[in-house]
């Protein structure tokens, strides 16, 4: 709205007209699923109009770098690009490389992708020769970036985009014009996404999709542009910065993999880069073990890398679910999280907590999955019995955020400080005193172990200072440790920059360095925003560096002027010889936007004076991207693993490398066209709710505002199916059946699909079976399958029936329960005839994910 | 003991529809600071409306009407259709039916001009409740009081901005000197006209049935469609045969809106 | 029509609270501002903090709710215990419970532990615990969480935010 007042028009492009759209100048209502037509469609308008921001797209990006001549597009494979390993399901991304490079351009922060299979054997020196790399910055080479995406989204047409997303073309004319229009040297425009976002088969290409419209228009690294996530958790950056995720250790380094990381030497060499930032990375990994196993890490003992646990596949959370389910996984601490709401396939996730032999939950009160075991659908169909079930379960009273000191990293990177104000009640403790005490714990049970597989829990470093009555550990310690300190004398670093690969420095996540700074807790400052310039750099600290906008170095030309006096940003400054501005550029501060490194440079040397994304091997911002994708460098429309139609732009219908799990408790509906389930269904959030309500369906004030579950449907759709607004109504798929209240909504409106007809439902995800308002629970719906980069789920489109009245229970409940069952997938022959089409995408089941890859 | 009050400052709220969006930060932020209980929990059916109306544990509302008309400001692929949400509140009247109606003396017009139940005179006769020509004051069931918006009364007397406005992100409630609200207003009704929004207008300020009031509304259709009275009367305007008819006109009015709340919530 | 007494001297709560505490919201990940009441150890009232460059004192209806969240019926105060097959939850002392877990973990750790794979890769580890949860936990907390969960060869730690 305060952009709205200053000028700005807002559009908002959603299935659904939501608050959100009655704000904006602009709505426009799409199928669920369908966003890389819409924004691919965009990213041709802006190529065929010439709408690009040239100077900036030439020297910031890698349009003008050359690809290898054995590069194939799907236009050339219909829906595949090269490299496709149709067996083991993955991409071998070799002839996706630069020309004139003879090893893969390491992605920035590539995680485990090089740890997975397919994705290319850890080399020496990677990218040590990507300054070696051919370009053309007339723009006109068939193989470089710039024409192989022309190429790509040409079919993207205006006439593509209405037939596949059901939005007229002159309203997605508008939106691109609109969009070119307010960007250019004057002005900027930014994207903005809610989470739902990555909750596709193809999310992470969503979210890439618009990176590369942001790229063409020169809308990153500079006031008013970027891509921004609206994300729904007070710390869930910072969750994944310091992440509890098993494919992460603090900062974005990997966790090592067995097989390609047996030594310190191979995991550095396996993830650092010859150039750029990531040459860097053995600094912070040292730092790291520095810090958790103190003086035991040295060199002689390659820091305790050994100490570290080795990954062999993927133990993310659903293939974690799936193996407890099947026996596999005995332990599990759930802290702050609800998964029998908030997961998918909530059915799955209560058979994996029957048959886990214990089970930990942290919350303000008993939530969903710490009553899994008496109050569930499937007791309520009489199907299991409290008496049946195993599971030893333990409901720890948690302390809330004004019971304990602490940081949140916001959306925007920013790390704020929140004080204790007063003591927690009865038993209730924070999280970190859960931790400590229980490392405590573990330590002296450890203790007098002569195994080797305990020392490193017998070594961790765990001496926080603690206060209060209860024995709190210090937040400020832990703190402390994670902002980094030199060994010798125990000073807080600076910077990350003055971290070393020596043993010399400890640091618990190296992009935090700096957060407390001279010994002061930066992220507790609060000087009012009316006290500083409106970049607010006294408010908290981001990270890295208390840098507020990430590659700021693109908000000046490449000789380091601003691109407009209205767009000022951060400059070189001629006369002081260094890089200045509104934010701490993002720069080498001292560098000449005229600095060109030779073709032998290494290491932070190769960043040139115009590379302002210092991450990447090369500098530029990524059009193409050569490394780091599972599942394309450039963005392709599929359709989601459940889908009403075709693929009507390639005869590959979803998402060739996403993850299946193709299980009897797990079932997926026809690719497309699956006569029983005939509408898009799309999961959605409340601003009265919060995620799976364990914080707000308790609390009368917000319960009252959002009382029953429900769904959106439109007026036609209500008349087919003989229900009227209020009424009950029931929601089908093959995982589960919920029944919910009915808001009949002009809201909703079918669209044109390909001269058909599709209706979309709406269903909101807070509810559940316990807490102060209750309701079936919407991922009752959803299924187990995964985005191949990120492993998240598809809960924003899939497909569904809706009828009229409320869900069978008891006896009939379980019939019609058992029923969703039987003979949902394909039938041998129905396969046949779509495998002979070419339809792979429904076609045969892709190797499962697992925690152990299988042998070869 | 009592005493009368001087007036130090003429305050009010101005509420522009056309920046709400919705969100009823206003509503918790209200029972918050007041400490008010919840209304029940009941599905009403009517947009994401479900607390239905001001009432004496409700004392700002936020209204959702759909309407199958375009916003003048807006294009959206859904055609002829757009969804306006305004808080409502305690118009706060310069003649106040509640005030005029109180034979308790427990209604007081405060030093900023406000109107005020003393919770500590009250007796719950309900005089007060017929009174009002927008339905707004309402008695609660457990103590039998009457009870609304004061404005937040206690943080006036500490120069404390009321808890609703304080609350709103997006500056649809701004609280203020009325004067200043007022100049606030024009401007903003200007240049919504200025931008081609011609249905804009304000609500509130020139309604001589209750002499204007101190909580007054930027709106973009009939005040019906808001469920507004367009024209509201005090009782105590005229007398006899004219008192009557106001006041059944007003009775039917709160009955009429209650009737469509409890067949909304009749539906259950 | 005269002012009571108790309407002459009205104020508001929060002039008589011992302390103002700077926090930042609980719920979503914007981070507004919010200032804590403190009176007599209990928390009186929960507003936005107008000093907050990212708030200006504003929040949301969840925001505002706050003091509702942190002080609510709803909040359980003792550890829960529900034994295998059991059909009710027992109270169990919180020292006790924290033993009981500490327990657990060691045990199914020892019991699952994984030396090597079958190609004679180092594994170093176990499958038999996993950790879900962490998004609306203090940075402090994750980092002790996977410090820990690491030292003792757990994998499968994840979080909302593959979610």
């Amino acid at each position: 709205m305060e952009a709205r007042r200053r000028g700005a028009t807002i559009i908002h492009i959603d299935p659904r007209f939501t608050r959100t759209s009655a704000m904006a100048n602009l709505h426009v209502p799409i199928r669920a699923g369908t966003d890389v037509a819409f924004l691919g469609g965009i990213v041709r308008y802006i190529l065929e109009n010439e709408r690009y921001f040239r100077d900036y797209v030439v020297a910031y990006t890698n349009a003008a770098t050359l690809i290898k001549e054995e590069f194939q597009d799907t236009e050339d494979l219909d829906g595949l690009f090269s490299g496709w390993d149709p067996k083991g399901g993955h991409y071998d991304v070799e002839s996706w490389q630069y020309e004139g490079t003879s090893d893969t351009v390491p992605a920035a922060g590539h995680k485990e992708i090089f740890a997975e299979k397919g994705a290319g054997i850890p080399r020496k020196d990677r990218g040590r020769d990507v300054l070696d790399e051919k370009k053309d910055e007339t723009l006109q080479h068939p193989r470089c970036v710039f024409q192989l995406l022309k190429r790509h989204f040409a079919r993207y047409t205006p006439e593509m985009v209405e037939r596949i997303t059901g939005c007229p073309q002159e309203l997605f004319l508008k939106v691109a014009q609109t969009l070119c229009d307010n960007s250019g040297r004057d002005r900027t425009s930014a994207f903005a996404y809610a989470v739902g976002w990555t909750q596709h088969s193809i999310g992470v290409q969503y979210i890439r999709t618009a990176g590369i419209i942001q790229l063409l228009l020169g809308n990153i690294g500079r006031p008013g542009g970027g891509i921004m996530a609206l994300r729904g958790h007070a710390s869930i950056q910072g969750s994944t910065d310091i992440p509890t995720l098993y494919n992460l250790l603090p900062g974005y380094l990997p966790m090592p993999h067995a097989e390609h990381a047996p030594d310190l030497a191979a995991y550095i060499h396996g993830n650092e880069a010859a150039t750029n930032w990531w040459s860097e990375f053995s600094k912070y990994v040292k730092s790291l073990l520095k810090a958790w196993w103190g003086a035991a890490a040295d060199a002689s003992n390659d820091f305790c890398f050994d100490y570290l646990p080795k990954l062999t596949g993927n133990h993310a959370h659903m293939v974690t679910v799936k193996d407890m389910a099947d026996g596999h996984v005995s332990g599990y601490l759930v802290v702050g999280e609800n998964p029998v709401v908030g997961s998918p396939n909530g059915a799955l996730q209560r058979r994996g907590l029957r048959r886990a032999r214990w089970l930990v939950v942290r919350d303000f009160q008993p939530t969903e999955t710490a009553e899994f075991w008496r109050t569930s659908p499937e007791h309520e169909r009489g199907e299991v019995r409290a008496e049946e079930i195993g599971t030893e379960v333990f409901f720890f009273p948690a302390a809330a955020h004004t019971e304990k000191d602490g940081t949140f990293t916001n959306t925007q990177r920013l790390l704020q400080w929140h004080h204790k104000a007063i003591d927690p009640p009865g038993d209730a403790r924070s999280d970190l005193h859960f931790a400590f005490h229980l490392g405590r714990r573990l330590k002296a049970l450890y203790a007098d172990s002569r195994e080797r597989r305990d020392e490193p829990i017998q070594r961790l470093t765990w001496d926080y200072p603690t206060e209060g009555r209860h024995d709190d550990p210090s937040a400020e310690a832990v703190l402390r440790e994670i902002n980094g300190y030199t060994v010798a004398d125990g000073k807080p670093v600076s910077g990350f920059t003055e971290l070393k690969a020596d043993g010399s420095t400890a640091c618990g996540c190296w992009i935090y360095a700096g957060c407390y700074a001279e010994g002061v807790n930066q992220t507790a400052r609060r000087k009012s925003h009316r006290e500083q310039i409106w970049v607010a750099p006294d408010w908290g600290w981001a990270w890295p560096a208390n840098r507020r906008i990430l590659y700021n170095r693109a908000s000046a030309d490449p000789d380091g002027k601003p691109w407009s006096e209205r767009k000022r940003y951060v400059w070189w400054d001629e006369k002081a010889l260094k890089w200045t501005g509104s934010d701490v550029p993002d720069f080498i501060v001292d560098r000449p936007p005229s600095y060109r490194p030779n073709k032998r440079a290494k290491g932070l040397d190769a960043i040139g004076g115009n590379d302002p994304f210092l991450l990447q091997a090369d500098g530029k911002g990524w059009l193409f991207a050569p490394s780091g994708m599972m599942d394309g460098p450039m963005p392709t429309h599929y359709e989601p693993q459940e889908s009403v139609v075709r693929n009507l732009l390639y005869k590959q219908q979803c998402n060739p490398a996403r993850h299946e799990f193709r299980r009897r408790d797990n079932r997926y509906h026809r690719a497309f066209d699956d006569p029983r389930f005939p509408l898009v269904m799309s999961t959605f959030r409340l601003t009265e709710h919060h995620t799976a309500g364990g914080m707000s369906r308790t609390l009368p004030w917000l319960s009252e505002l959002q009382p029953e579950m429900f769904c959106e449907i439109s007026p036609a759709l209500a008349r087919a199916r003989g229900v009227t607004n209020g009424d009950w109504a029931t929601l089908t798929t093959a995982r589960g059946m919920i029944e919910c209240r009915v808001l009949v909504t002009e809201r909703m409106t079918p669209l044109a699909i390909d001269g058909r007809r599709i209706e979309q439902v709406g269903v909101p995800w807070h509810w559940g079976a316990v807490g102060r308002v209750r309701g079936d629970a919407a991922n009752e719906l959803t299924a187990f399958g995964e985005d191949p980069n990120v492993n998240i789920m598809e809960s924003k489109a899939l497909t569904c029936d809706l009828v009229a009245g409320r869900r069978p229970r008891g006896e009939a409940g379980r019939e019609a329960f058992a029923r969703l069952d039987d003979a949902l997938t394909l039938d041998a022959d129905e396969r046949r005839a779509l495998d002979e089409e070419g339809l792979r995408g429904a076609g045969p089941p892709l190797p499962e994910p697992t925690q152990m890859e299988p042998k070869g | 003991m009592s005493s009368a009050l001087e007036r130090k400052r003429q305050v009010g709220f101005f509420t522009d529809t056309t920046v709400c969006i919705g969100c009823k930060a206003c509503e918790v932020a209200c029972k918050q600071w007041n400490q008010l209980p919840d209304d029940g929990f009941v599905f009403t059916g009517m947009s994401y409306d479900n607390t239905a109306h001001l009432g004496s544990s409700t004392w700002r509302h936020v209204g959702f009407v759909e309407r199958q008309r375009p916003l003048q400001s807006q294009t959206t692929g859904l055609g002829a259709f757009s969804w306006i949400f305004h808080s409502d509140v305690c118009k706060h009247c310069q003649e106040a039916g509640c005030l005029e109606n109180c034979p308790t003396g427990a209604l007081i017009r405060t030093e900023f001009d406000t109107v005020y139940v003393q919770p500590d005179v009250c007796n719950g006769c309900g005089y007060c409740v017929v009174g009002c020509p927008f339905g707004v004051i309402d008695r609660r069931e457990d103590d039998g009081r009457a009870w609304k918006c004061t404005l937040c009364y206690d943080r006036l007397k500490a120069d404390m901005e009321p808890a609703c406005a304080k609350a709103c992100p997006t500056d649809s409630i701004v609280f203020g000197d009325l004067a200043t609200l007022e100049a606030r207003a024009e401007a903003r009704l200007k240049s919504l006209h200025a931008d081609g929004v011609s249905e804009a207008r304000l609500y509130g300020r020139d309604l001589d049935g209750v002499g204007g009031t101190n909580a007054f509304f930027l709106l973009v259709d009939e005040p019906e469609v808001y469920n507004l009275p367009p024209d509201p009367v005090v009782p105590q305007r005229t007398q006899g045969e004219s008192w009557r008819m106001v006041g059944v006109g007003a009775l039917a009015m709160a009955a009429l809106a209650l009737g469509a709340v409890l067949s909304a919530r009749g539906r259950r | 029509m005269s002012a009571t007494r108790r309407s002459l001297t009205l104020l508001p709560r929060t002039v008589r609270a011992d302390r103002i505490v700077r926090s930042v919201c609980p719920y979503c990940a914007v981070g507004c501002g919010q200032l804590v009441y403190v009176e007599n150890e209990q928390i009186t009232n929960i507003e936005g903090d107008p000093d907050s460059p990212i708030s200006e004192g504003c929040l949301c209806p969840k925001g505002s709710a706050t003091y509702q969240l942190v002080t609510g019926s709803h909040r359980v105060q003792q550890v829960l215990y529900r034994r295998p097959f059991s059909t009710h939850w027992e109270t169990l002392p919180l020292e006790q419970a924290m033993d009981m877990v500490a327990e657990r973990v060691k045990e199914t750790r020892d019991a699952t532990w994984q030396d090597r794979d079958e190609k004679g890769q180092t594994l170093n580890r176990t499958l038999g615990i996993a950790h879900l949860g962490g998004a609306t936990l203090d940075n402090e907390e994750n980092y002790l969480l996977k410090k820990l969960y690491t030292s003792l060869g757990m994998v499968q730690i994840e979080n909302q935010a593959r979610i």
